[in-house]
């Protein structure tokens, strides 16, 4: 077993990237993110690799394009203002296919907004963010070594489906420090070989391109239909999620991710003392959005759910869908870099099972 | 019989969408040229940006990427940092280099990034039909500036390739023109030069070719060769801007 080392969020990414093979960093600092950027600084050259320095996100991102067209693993990271500029870059990606990691350690929006924690940009990664019909696979890691762990599968996913990957923590996981292992990893998938990477022609017949364009109204279609059809694939592979207290009934069900996550299971232990039964679906990939935990839970939950975000209302209109009617569905948030206590998420989740009592 | 001329290896044998008349083609022919001189072609890249010369992809024998509008020259950064041995081009036009990409230009520019931009200026937008650009001359007639350019409104044409040569990571910048056979020759000199020094790993390089726009300047080609002439190199003079290599022995 590895050795357990003392790591903060940021710089853990970082290192997680380097055990993945990231062969090249393309970074701009913004807070709460750059110590990412600071820490593969020092350690890409250190294992020959390669740490630019970007005149901007818009340019760090598509230098990402550049170099995953080129074939090789490419990771950038950044914070809400920061993603909003890379996403441009971002629907390209997609459009062209090409794999890569990109990290969101969200602050507070809109604007400039504030510097702490938030989890405003739920719409933004899962929703699209740039143009387009794409998709992006979200991961929403709730503690550091889940944040190493998913990005290393971060870039077994983008690979295996040439598909941009974010992973998305709110600003507390960027800056808490706690022991991680980086876990000696073999990936079980089937990674393709990239015979579609444009690096010259060495002695291919056919040249390679990278792109997004297709002016005919049929093949834009055509292509847009086999990227549904990835899509489709990855909602079907690769959605994650943690189920907590479900043991049995419960009055409510909680929906929460991220760090947050982890306050809701405080404040369901003090809930349980006071003899209310809460249970926990914590989605761990945001896009795709594990609908089916719904499925699972639905008939052990008496009242209904409750969405509990650093947002004011975005994640809630997917447990809505998800829920399809079949439950009431609460929504309690903060924002702008305000953190619910446990406390006060107890107080909330007595509101309403006291009232339907 | 021996072949005196024939399609560069470095250009596919396709119909090309340029308008009739236009110079794209015979800078495209140059840079094809060089590539085959240079024996380059096996690991050559392409990034032709948003413009006119979006679908240079399908024009370049070598691997291409399309890119974002302006951001040619941080995905050609991306290319070469990932693959080190790779000869790497970005062809661009003046909208495009100018204004929506001018952070990356002078960036890629300042880092010293070892790869050869190729700046496409006839002074207007052609793709979108016609617009003003950044490059469009005092006075000069275009959708966007009905009434001519009035620098006190639209402000003042920028001479990229003097900018650029102030940059110290740039090794080798030259303006160029295809207004003429002799011109259309020393244009072939300066990017075979340009890509030599990326193949030496020296520097950025960057070559300006002042170019015409008959569709959207509303003149007849020659008339058009005639207007460069007389309105576009007074203001854009030709010449090398930086060469470091300049008084080395060859």
């Amino acid at each position: 077993m590895a050795k357990k080392v003392l790591m903060k969020g940021n710089e853990a990414i970082g290192e997680a990237a380097i055990h993945a093979g990231c062969q090249c960093f393309f970074g701009y600092p913004i807070t709460p993110q750059t110590e990412v950027a600071a820490y593969m600084s020092r350690r890409m050259p250190q294992v020959g690799r390669v740490f630019l320095q970007a005149e901007s996100e818009v340019a760090a991102i598509n230098m990402v394009y550049g170099a995953s067209g080129a074939g090789v693993r490419v990771m950038t990271s950044s914070s809400s203002p920061g993603i909003s500029l890379k996403s441009e870059g971002i629907s390209y990606i997609a459009g062209a296919e090409l794999p890569c990691v990109i990290i969101n350690i969200v602050r507070g929006g809109p604007g400039l907004g504030g510097i702490q924690p938030a989890q405003s940009d739920y719409f933004q990664a899962t929703k699209g963010g740039g143009h387009g019909d794409y998709r992006m696979v979200v991961y929403a890691p709730s503690s550091v070594q889940e944040l190493v762990d998913l990005v290393q599968e971060a870039f077994d996913v983008a690979d295996q489906y040439r598909n941009p990957v974010m992973v998305m923590g709110d600003g507390m996981l960027g800056q808490m420090m706690e022991p991680v292992e980086f876990k000696e990893r073999q990936t079980t998938r089937n990674l393709p070989e990239k015979t579609w990477a444009a690096n010259g022609l060495r002695g291919r017949q056919n040249h390679n391109v990278i792109n997004s364009l297709f002016l005919k109204p049929e093949e834009l279609e055509a292509h847009n239909r086999k990227l549904q059809a990835k899509y489709a694939e990855i909602e079907k592979n690769e959605v994650k999620y943690e189920l907590y207290n479900f043991d049995g009934e419960v009055d409510l069900a909680i929906v929460s991710y991220g760090t947050l996550a982890r306050i809701c299971k405080n404040a369901i232990k003090m809930l349980e003392k006071e003899g209310i039964k809460v249970g926990l679906i914590r989605p761990i990939t945001l896009w795709p959005y594990p609908k089916k935990a719904f499925d699972e839970v639905m008939d052990k939950v008496k009242v209904g759910f409750i969405s509990i975000e650093m947002s004011e209302g975005q994640m809630v209109e997917d447990v809505k869908l998800s829920v399809n009617g079949r439950k009431p569905v609460f929504f309690y948030g903060r924002s702008g870099g305000m953190v619910p206590t446990p406390a006060e998420i107890a107080k909330k989740i007595k509101e309403i099972v006291g009232g339907a009592k | 019989m021996a072949i005196v001329f024939e399609r560069p290896k470095a250009l596919l044998d396709v119909p090309t969408h340029y308008c009739p008349g236009c110079t794209h083609g015979v800078i495209h022919r140059l840079v094809a040229e060089v590539i085959d001189e240079l024996g380059i072609l096996d690991k050559t890249v392409g990034v032709a940006p948003v413009g006119c010369s979006v679908l240079a992809y399908d024009y370049f024998a070598c691997d291409m990427y399309e890119a974002a509008h302006g951001r040619a020259p941080a995905v050609a950064t991306g290319i070469k940092r990932a693959v080190p041995d790779s000869i790497v081009f970005t062809y661009q036009g003046d909208g495009d280099l100018a204004a929506i990409g001018t952070a990356e230009i002078v960036h890629a520019a300042a880092r010293g990034e070892k790869i050869t931009t190729i700046f496409v200026n006839n002074a207007i937008y052609g793709m979108t039909g016609g617009q003003m650009a950044p490059t469009t001359l005092p006075g000069q007639v275009t959708e966007t500036s009905p009434y001519g350019r009035d620098v006190n409104v639209a402000g003042h044409p920028i001479r990229v390739s003097e900018m650029i040569a102030t940059l110290d990571g740039a090794v080798y910048v030259e303006r160029v023109s295809v207004d003429s056979v002799p011109n259309i020759i020393k244009a072939k000199k300066a990017i075979k030069k340009a890509f030599e020094l990326q193949m030496q790993g020296k520097g950025f390089t960057m070559i300006e070719v002042l170019s015409i726009c008959p569709t959207n300047w509303g003149l007849s080609p020659n008339e058009a060769i005639k207007w460069l002439r007389d309105n576009m190199i007074p203001y854009y003079p030709l010449g090398v801007k930086k060469d470091i290599t300049a008084g080395e022995v060859k």
